[in-house]
């Protein structure tokens, strides 16, 4: 689902590469943390699987697609085929829970109906069935961060980037989080999540893909947050 | 595409900067308004180059008593002998279509008639001062020159005029007019070109965020786009809209007044009005709108 060739990153400001040779492959329905310091080329990885990048060195594979030869008009319905979450949530201020998660879809044109159908449904799976006319100031942060989600996903994307998805959610709330997430992974959903949260790792035994200073030094499956800790 | 959801957002956008709005609608507008009125005036012109083209007379003043030339001087006033055989050449050649002569009382009759309203100038003359002359109509008026050589310098002419002559030079004084509006119009189209940008800079600053989503779940650039072309089309629109009221003005306030000093009737069609109205109102969506794609190409990284 998610191929990375011998990838090398270097910012035009930078000498030292983000990603310095990096060969990664991610499996179709695969749940990925990746983990590591912060400047360690996490989100550059993210960036690059959607093609807000370009490789400086290698190849790219997405969804069975060479992105170095996927001309830019493309790129967006690359982009259809993957969600997004951020730490920051960026959830739309003015519109409701339920406006939010529809302005996905109204802005790649789908029907109205399609979207009175769907987006109800999603806005269930993430747990906030009753607050759909609910404005983001009025949500908790893990609810507003389940909004995102719901975003994301209401497009049922084949692959969910996660940058951080808890970093500024507490403990208990993240859990529920990542609960969501699972679900959505068990839909054959491919997720691929950064993080800094050792306990999270620690608690899914999923596979773990650890980067320091653009490089990978640890692929494991059913791995932890780092045998450091 | 959903319709709503894209007025929706140029309503908001348009709204959010109105006093840059404005300020872009108006500059358009006096912009499209020159644009409009020089094109008129150019129009005007050639009609009316048209219409004088095919009515170019040529005037043969002969010599009397008080013709100050030195051509007269030296030969004398206009004897019988030298009109007879003026008269008899003018009709003799193919190329003119008829000769009216007009005596010296009849010449002055014209120049009173002509100049009833400035009574000192009437005053200040008397039967004889208005040199008789031959009315020359021609067969093909492109042809005056070759005519109006031949009788030059000849006894008993003092000159030989033609309409054309006079004429050039009031199209003379449009075309500076006609350049002139051109020319501040190509200047203010420079400012609104340079409004937009800022406008809609503005505008594109103020939904960054909206932007960011669309573009992050894979809106395409031109839905991303759409609302921020059409906001400046929009501008162009209105502003065309407004200039096209100066442009109807111009035509029948200024121009047409313009015809009543040449005592000629070239009236622009309103086919030709039309056009004109229709070419400003498309200049000015089209400056917009490219104006706005070029802002965010730079401003709207897609």
């Amino acid at each position: 689902m998610i191929q990375f060739e011998n990838v090398t990153k270097v910012y035009p400001t930078q000498k030292r590469p983000a990603l310095n040779n990096v060969s990664i492959d991610v499996q179709k329905g695969e749940f990925v943390f990746l983990v590591g310091p912060s400047g360690s080329g996490k989100s550059t990885f993210l960036r690059l699987i959607l093609k807000e990048e370009k490789p400086t060195k290698g190849r790219v594979h997405v969804a069975g697609k060479d992105l170095s030869r996927l001309s830019n008009w493309k790129v967006p319905h690359l982009r259809r085929r993957i969600g997004c979450v951020f730490q920051d949530f960026r959830l739309l201020p003015n519109k409701n829970v339920y406006e939010n998660v529809a302005f996905a879809l109204e802005v790649i044109g789908k029907p109205r109906r399609f979207i009175r159908k769907v987006v109800p449904e999603v806005v269930e799976l993430v747990g906030l069935e009753g607050k759909g006319d609910r404005m983001p100031s009025e949500l908790s942060g893990g609810e507003q961060q389940r909004v995102a989600i719901a975003r994301a996903f209401v497009n049922r994307p084949q692959i969910l980037l996660a940058d951080e998805p808890t970093g500024n959610i507490d403990p208990a709330t993240s859990i529920g989080i990542m609960k969501v997430l699972d679900r959505i992974n068990r839909t054959g959903t491919t997720v691929v999540m950064a993080t800094h949260d050792a306990a999270i790792v620690d608690s899914m035994r999923k596979r773990v893909i650890e980067l320091e200073d653009g490089e990978v030094i640890r692929d494991q499956s059913r791995g932890v947050y780092g045998q450091a800790y | 595409m959903r319709a709503q959801f894209v007025l929706s957002e140029i309503w908001i956008g348009l709204r959010r900067n109105l006093t840059m709005t404005i300020a872009v609608i108006t500059t358009v507008a006096i912009s499209l308004a020159l644009f409009g009125a020089g094109m008129l005036i150019n129009q005007q012109v050639s009609a009316m180059r048209g219409y004088w083209d095919q009515r170019i007379s040529i005037t043969i003043y002969l010599c009397t008593e008080s013709s100050p030339s030195s051509h007269c001087v030296e030969n004398g006033p206009a004897t019988d002998e030298d009109r007879a055989a003026i008269q008899a050449d003018l009709e003799s050649m193919p190329e003119v279509a008829s000769v009216e002569y007009v005596d010296q009382a009849q010449a002055w009759e014209d120049f009173q008639n002509r100049f009833a309203n400035q009574q000192a100038l009437v005053e200040a003359t008397q039967e004889g001062d208005i040199p008789d002359n031959f009315r020359v109509q021609l067969v093909d008026p492109s042809q005056y020159e070759k005519v109006q050589e031949s009788f030059r310098n000849r006894a008993g002419v003092d000159m030989v005029s033609n309409d054309k002559d006079v004429l050039d030079r009031f199209f003379e004084l449009f075309d500076v007019l006609k350049w002139a509006a051109l020319t501040f119009a190509i200047v203010q189209l420079a400012a609104a070109a340079l409004l937009i940008g800022n406008t809609i800079r503005l505008s594109a600053y103020s939904r960054r965020r909206e932007t960011g989503i669309m573009r992050l779940v894979g809106a395409s650039n031109f839905y991303i786009q759409l609302p921020f072309l059409l906001e400046g089309a929009i501008c162009g629109l209105i502003g065309g809209i407004i200039a096209s009221g100066f442009i109807v003005a111009a035509r029948y306030v200024l121009l047409d007044k313009i015809q009543d000093w040449f005592y000629s009737g070239v009236r622009l069609s309103t086919g030709a009005l039309l056009s004109v109205i229709g070419m400003s109102i498309i200049l000015g969506v089209l400056l917009c709108a490219i104006a706005s794609f070029l802002t965010l190409r730079r401003y709207l990284r897609v």
